[in-house]
């Protein structure tokens, strides 16, 4: 098995990248600055570092005050601080007047070691149905470190989750926005799927396909909008049915938008959103919490015999922590 | 401070305010009548005296709807009632949007907007609603979730002195909104980032939707509670031009000024005093007499 090359604090160096040369690019930090690694560009461009300290709500304002004068203010803290807690000054003071705010999310879904508290798992939720937002959710370290130029054009607010600390490299081309990643094409059945699960899901979908089960593997990063081609071509050719994976609750996130591409098309296939199903979640490592919750790639091998009825007795070795990047990085502190 | 005018134009300016407002609470069956009562004379004093606007660049009959902003429609056009964007301009940010009556019936008494502009309030299709949002007239922020405006006010301050402008920048509020947690937040974060062309006017009126701010949630006492966050704080009687517009012509070093305008919410009105719903005023038959009475206005008058 080839081993992924890992990344070490992939959003760090790209965020002073794309500053360099953008004057206007401002970073709001919300008393979590080594946390969501912009001490990089604090220390490079420490004029146009905003320190809001523990503010969020006005902290979401501020953006929108900034963004009205021409600068284009990212606002960094963990998803869950982003999008929870200052809802209406999201939706009032930069969606709608559709302002160009970035909105960068850290430790999305069960990735932080924070618990329940930390955790947004509904956070995909909550900026989709924002009229104007756009919803990225990066998969791997190549998207983090290209998110920013992919989402540079976008006239008005952008959510982006971004994932933090040592980050697998799974993609050589840039995140483009609008488009899918097409990893596997197949007649069977089609798994789609999002942020870290792709990479979780990928010993699985290379282990079912040896089986001869023709599944095909589709990445999905833009969440909204959600209008490419070839995740409808992806789900049309899947003749026995259709998985949604996410890091987040299959309600209002990619099992959701799945959902309704499907019965927008008249598609009638089978649909199984695996995520988290109406449950809040507790506090662990991401191994443990991905199987604990049924995330894990063993649980997409039995996610594809349940629609196929046939059982392939595959056994995947767990990933040993030696493959998923040092311990240090790993047991992240807050 | 266009052009600096004289008390006794700015007194006749909201005196004209209560009038207007009073009329048209007795045609359209209801109005935020006290909230103009009370801030007649700030309002008039901003736009008379404190702010330094260019001349309007909005038509003077209101622009029917024509959408909300999203992507290739721009964020609102209500500002350009306050004149085209300068770098030695003020900006207005008109926190309580619930107060846009009043605003309307400024900017109809100082020449920026038609005097038949009031017509157009709460139709269906029109941007002179209840509630400003960013389309209506005078309004540059929507801002009817309350709280909000200041911290926008502070991220374009902010940005405005990565600029390098002159024009400062005002924010409105009503008192009930230093219930909210987020104008804390922002009165902190403005001081600590010393932002001295930033100010408030805030409507000490003592009212909210429930009643007496004292009895629903006290908030005093805003002047030590504010000038302890670090701002340029001044007490003045909301209803004196003069003392409203003084602590506006000498700025502090390094930080905001925050006026608190004691008001009274059925100035000139006496007849409202007693009513227990100060913030929406809908007349039982008899009270709009009484009302127009006080103003020394006559029925046909509010029949014209």
């Amino acid at each position: 098995m080839t081993t992924i090359e890992r990344v070490s604090r992939p959003y760090a160096a790209s965020l002073v990248e794309f500053a360099r040369n953008r004057p206007e690019v401002y970073c709001l930090s919300a008393d979590l600055t080594n946390s969501v690694e912009i001490d990089h560009f604090k220390a490079t461009f420490p004029d146009r570092f905003i320190s809001c300290g523990l503010s969020e709500q006005s902290m979401m304002s501020v953006a929108g005050g900034l963004a009205r004068e021409g600068l284009l203010p990212l606002v960094h803290t963990f998803a869950v601080f982003v999008t929870r807690r200052p809802y209406d000054q999201i939706a009032m003071s930069i969606a709608y007047p559709n302002l160009r705010v970035r909105l960068m999310g850290f430790l999305p879904g069960l990735t932080t070691p924070g618990g329940v508290t930390h955790q947004a798992i509904d956070d995909v939720a909550l900026m989709r149905i924002l009229p104007n937002m756009t919803v990225v959710d990066c998969g791997d370290a190549t998207e983090v470190e290209t998110v920013l130029e992919a989402t540079a054009d976008v006239d008005g607010p952008v959510y982006c989750r971004i994932l933090r600390g040592s980050v697998p490299r799974l993609f050589r081309e840039p995140l483009e926005l609008g488009r899918a990643r097409v990893l596997e094409v197949g007649n069977d059945i089609c798994l789609i799927s999002a942020g870290i699960c792709t990479g979780e899901a990928m010993p699985a979908v290379a282990a079912l396909r040896a089986k001869g089960v023709s599944l095909g593997h589709v990445h999905v990063s833009t969440i909204k909008p959600f209008t490419d081609e070839a995740l409808l071509e992806a789900v049309g050719a899947a003749r026995r049915g259709v998985i949604t994976l996410e890091n987040h609750l299959v309600t209002g996130g990619l099992g959701s938008s799945v959902a309704e591409l499907m019965a927008e098309q008249a598609i009638g296939t089978r649909l199984i959103r695996m995520g988290l199903r109406d449950t809040y979640a507790h506090g662990g490592s991401l191994p443990y919490l991905l199987d604990f919750y049924g995330l894990a790639a063993r649980h997409v091998v039995s996610t594809v015999e349940q629609l196929t009825g046939e059982h392939f007795g595959i056994e995947l070795t767990p990933v040993s922590g030696d493959e998923r990047g040092p311990v240090a990085e790993r047991a992240e502190a807050l | 401070m266009t052009e600096q005018a004289t008390k006794a134009e700015v007194d006749r300016v909201a005196a004209a305010v209560r009038n207007r407002v009073l009329l048209h609470t007795i045609e359209n069956k209801g109005g935020y009548l006290c909230q103009a009562c009370s801030s007649a004379e700030t309002l008039a004093t901003l736009y008379l005296r404190v702010m330094h606007l260019g001349p309007s660049v909005g038509p003077l009959i209101p622009r029917e709807f024509d959408g909300v902003p999203n992507s290739g429609r721009p964020a609102g056009s209500g500002s350009a009632y306050n004149g085209a964007r300068d770098p030695d301009n003020d900006r207005f940010l008109l926190s309580c949007t619930h107060y846009s009556l009043g605003l309307y019936a400024t900017l109809i008494e100082v020449g920026r907007l038609d005097e038949h502009a009031l017509d157009h309030y709460d139709r269906d299709g029109s941007t002179v609603e209840q509630i400003g949002a960013e389309h209506s007239p005078g309004v540059e922020v929507t801002t009817g979730s309350l709280a909000q405006a200041l911290s926008i006010g502070l991220g374009i301050a902010f940005a405005r002195r990565e600029r390098g402008d002159r024009g400062r920048v005002w924010v409105y509020m009503s008192d009930g909104e230093l219930q909210e947690g987020q104008t804390w937040e922002a009165l902190s974060l403005a001081a600590h980032h010393g932002l001295d062309h930033l100010g408030v006017y805030l409507d000490a009126n003592g009212g909210q939707c429930d009643g007496p701010i004292r009895d629903v949630h006290e908030i005093e006492p805003i002047v030590e509670r504010v000038r302890s966050f670090g701002w340029d704080v001044h007490e003045v009687d909301g209803h004196d031009t003069d003392a409203l517009a003084a602590p506006a012509l000498e700025p502090v070093p390094d930080k905001p000024l925050f006026v608190v305008a004691r008001t009274c919410s059925w100035r000139g009105i006496p007849s409202l005093a007693s009513r227990a719903n100060k913030h929406y005023v809908r007349f039982r038959p008899g009270e709009d007499e009484l009302a127009l009475k006080d103003l020394d206005l006559s029925p046909e008058e509010a029949r014209s």
